[in-house]
């Protein structure tokens, strides 16, 4: 797949700021976007998550949040064998049923880039064709405390050997100091660093690490700032700090990227990432992102989970309605 | 297929097992009442749910009697914390049936499920656990030492809120050491029936709560009644008036919580998500047959563009259909009357030029129902700014600043609620300063809390309903002189078992034993 170019995304940067994405024209334009209720955002998200989701719908929901999901493994840990049987997991997620979906795409660090890529073979390829992508984590993940040039590398890394997806951290600190400018530039720099040698370019994906902007106007500055940037993508989390992805964040993002698409015509996609473990909490999302950003976000271009042990759950769920029993953990496999 | 397209989760009614026929709950038992019972039915489909009793001159009378009989003998003389026990014990039966009663509740009004479920019936237990704790704390009441009762109270509700307007009117009732005549209204008294039951269970002596059903001359019956001290009424502005007529010069005291026109104001810097919420919340809860309904959106006019653009999308989203299905966010009109009502004033409203837009919504064949509909260009001389519509219909009109905001939300006869939605604290404190309405909600609306009074301004009634200012409604000071001679009845030092107080408790039982086994 390939994102939007980078020329376009400047120059729309540019038009929608009316002025050079500096902190002081950047501060003005997040700034002037009408605040977030807190109380109000949650009793919204709150209120989604009491729809009653049954019958023939969850059976459509649970297919689509396999098809949706980036298998992650982000560990010390990982090693090619790890690496190798996550990638068998996502081909063939249940080996007892031959209609599973295929997930959207595995999720791992630069390094492991060449095993998933390797061990996928024919199955590697855009989602839309039911083929899986590898995403890789870049630019100093998880904390970004690193100088751009590293971070370049790392992006330019992973993209040579095959990463069809970059999930990049922002830098907080900066935010948080309200350098804005910088955190755009590293941004737009990255994006940069996303293009291969024949033109076309890694979709970008940007953590904003929910988690340690705190509060929801800066989850909403933090979306538009990343969005005129040129991300693909907004993701909640790394996974690495608590809280990750909640059902309030994930709803604040996806009305950004709703407001986006109204303003600009551009869909751009939403991953909320850690903590989604079961299938009830997962269907709670794409009812979110139905009712906010609309059912056509519920593709893998425009929304993902980041997970890992939610697909186990969504399998059982899947084999309880296909055969009115429930099994147990020894019924689907471990990857 | 499309995922919006969400299945049908309808909730069960089996859990419900009601009766054919539902008489008068008079003296701790039913009985039949001498007026022509009336059909009660689900504006949903139209289908009959269960015939009613409907309770002449005499049952009225009867029902009196048997409150004075028990507010003489039994209740006046039990001390506080023997009537809060009992009122701790109805808010707990409450909350075990609640799901029977949020069915019974949808059913009858046709109400969605999630609003019964998630919010009617945990208020009603939350009202009787807030006057439980009332009950021996009466001195603090703020009316000085051992307030009195007043003595029987009639109590006349509507159908926009069935059961949770008969906890409003009933709980702080007994708390105070009253006893209750309650009249249901014609169309919802479903629920109050089955509260009933809920009494017998609660083996409530006879006759400290009596439910009598029937129709607007029951209610007048009641009201006008020389053995009521006490009238207590929530529903229309020109019922309200002639309650007010028809006992003035009595010493009955009076509260009356009527009709409204809420403005909801949004300031320019307000969290525009979150005030779309709260604009749909204040007008499409309960198919906009709320009292205090911010049914008039006032809407600062450099936004208004983008609110009315983003409002109709949002309104595009509702679920409108059947009340039981757990994803329906607008059930039926309650009532053919008031849907007709609905559709003259918004006629009204197209035809003084403003500009009419409803959700696309499929109507349902049978029933009632109306779609969310939002009227724009709408002036502050047009009808529809002016009266209350009790409807899923919004006004929307603009203004330019805070000062003429104010002005305008105050312009109406009404002055129940209020909203105000900025992100400016200061603004809110200023604002809300000068509204001459009961309750101002900022950056939320259509949120209630038992310690928290309701009431209007002018043609919106007078008293307060809930929190401790909602007792004084139901209490008077004690004679001067005996405030500090007497003991207080409402103590612990009169405390006796409840058992003892008088030997009705006994025929409440059996009533409850002979219903337990039908559970």
């Amino acid at each position: 797949m390939s994102g939007t170019s980078l020329v376009t995304a400047r120059e729309r940067a540019l038009a929608v700021l009316g002025g050079e994405p500096d902190d002081a024209t950047l501060r003005r334009y997040l700034h002037g976007i009408a605040g977030v209720d807190a109380v109000g955002l949650e009793q919204r998200a709150a209120a989604l998550g009491t729809r009653s989701i049954k019958t023939t719908s969850k059976r459509w929901a649970l297919d689509r949040i396999i098809s949706l999901i980036d298998l992650t493994t982000l560990e010390g840990a990982d090693t090619p064998g790890k690496v190798r049987s996550l990638v068998a997991k996502a081909v063939n997620p249940d080996p007892a049923d031959a209609t599973t979906p295929r997930v959207a795409a595995v999720c791992v660090y630069g390094d492991m880039v060449p095993y998933a890529v390797d061990a996928l073979g024919g199955a590697h390829g855009d989602p839309d064709d039911g083929l899986i992508s590898v995403a890789a984590v870049a630019t100093a993940f998880p904390s970004g405390r690193s100088s751009l040039e590293i971070k370049l590398a790392d992006t330019a890394e992973a993209v040579e050997a095959g990463a069809d997806e970059i999930d990049m951290v922002i830098d907080r600190g900066a935010f948080l100091a309200g350098r804005y400018g910088q955190v755009f530039d590293q941004i737009a720099a990255v994006k940069e660093a996303c293009r291969r040698p024949d033109g076309t370019s890694a979709s970008l994906k940007v953590i904003l690490e929910t988690g340690e902007l705190v509060t929801y106007d800066n989850v909403r500055r933090a979306s538009w700032l990343s969005i005129l940037a040129g991300g693909d993508f907004i993701k909640t989390s790394t996974g690495k700090v608590q809280p990750a992805a909640t059902l309030p964040v994930t709803l604040l993002m996806l009305e950004v990227v709703r407001d986006w698409h109204l303003m600009t015509g551009q869909r751009i996609g939403v991953k909320p990432a850690g903590g989604i473990r079961a299938s009830k909490d997962a269907i709670k999302y794409l009812v979110t992102v139905a009712e906010t950003a609309g059912e056509e976000w519920l593709q893998p271009h425009l929304f993902r989970f980041g997970a890992s042990s939610l697909l186990n759950d969504v399998l059982l769920q899947r084999q309880k309605m296909t055969t009115g029993h429930y099994s147990g953990p020894d019924y689907v496999t471990i990857d | 297929m499309s995922f919006l397209e969400y299945a049908p989760a309808p909730e069960s009614r089996a859990i419900l097992s009601l009766r054919d026929h539902y008489g008068l709950f008079i003296d701790g038992e039913f009985v039949d009442g001498r007026g022509t019972p009336f059909q009660t039915i689900s504006p949903a489909t139209e289908e009959r749910i269960a015939e009613i009793a409907n309770a002449n001159e005499a049952d009225v009378a009867d029902a009196v009697a048997a409150a004075r009989r028990a507010y003489d003998r039994t209740w006046s003389r039990m001390s506080g914390r023997d009537r809060g026990k009992y009122l701790f014990r109805i808010a707990r039966l409450v909350q075990e049936r609640a799901r029977e009663l949020a069915v019974a509740e949808s059913l009858d009004n046709g109400k969605p499920i999630k609003e019964s479920r998630d919010v009617d019936v945990p208020l009603v237990a939350a009202w009787f656990f807030y006057y439980a704790g009332w009950a021996d704390k009466l001195d603090h009441a703020g009316l000085g030492a051992n307030p009195r009762a007043l003595g029987v109270a009639a109590q006349v509700i509507p159908w926009n809120f069935p059961l949770l307007m008969l906890a409003w009117k009933i709980a702080p009732a007994l708390a105070a050491g009253n006893t209750v005549v309650l009249k249901p209204a014609e169309t919802t008294p479903l629920s109050a029936l089955i509260f009933a039951e809920i009494l017998q269970q609660a083996e409530l002596p006879p006759g400290v709560v009596n439910i009598i059903t029937g129709a607007g001359d029951t209610g007048a019956a009641l009201v006008s009644h020389e053995g009521v001290d006490k009238v207590a009424f929530t529903g229309s502005t020109a019922v309200g008036r002639a309650i007010a007529k028809q006992v003035a010069g009595t010493d009955k005291k009076v509260t009356l919580e009527l009709g409204g026109k809420a403005a909801n104001i949004v300031f320019d810097d307000a969290p525009i998500d979150q005030a779309i919420e709260g604009i749909v919340n204040g007008i499409f809860f309960n198919q906009g047959h709320v009292c205090c309904a911010g049914s008039r959106l006032l809407v600062q006019e450099n936004i208004h563009d983008e609110v009315v653009e983003r409002l109709k999308l949002r309104l595009s989203t509702l679920r409108l259909g059947d009340p039981l299905d757990k994803n329906t966010d607008i059930g039926a009109i309650n009532s053919r009357e008031q849907l007709e009502r609905i559709r003259e004033l918004s006629d009204v409203g197209v035809a003084e030029g403003a500009e009419r837009w409803s959700a696309p919504c499929e109507i349902p064949e049978n029933g009632f129902w109306y779609a969310p509909t939002i009227f724009t260009n709408v002036q502050t001389s047009s009808r529809i700014a002016r009266e209350e519509i009790f409807g899923p219909v919004l006004s929307v009109l603009t203004f330019r600043t805070p000062g003429e905001a104010i002005a305008k939300a105050n312009n109406t006869p009404y002055g129940l609620s209020a909203g105000i939605w900025t992100d400016k604290g200061s603004r809110i404190l200023a604002v809300a300063d000068q509204l001459r309405a009961g309750v101002v909600w900022a950056n939320t609306f259509n949120r209630f809390d038992p310690s928290s009074p309701f009431g209007g301004y002018k043609e919106s009634g007078y008293g307060r309903e809930g929190g401790r200012h909602g007792l004084a409604a139901y209490l008077s000071p004690a004679p001067i002189g005996q405030a500090a001679t007497r003991p207080s009845l409402a103590g612990p030092a009169t405390t006796k078992p409840i058992e003892s107080a008088d030997a009705a408790p006994k025929r409440a039982r059996r009533a409850a034993t002979t219903k337990g086994s039908k559970r």
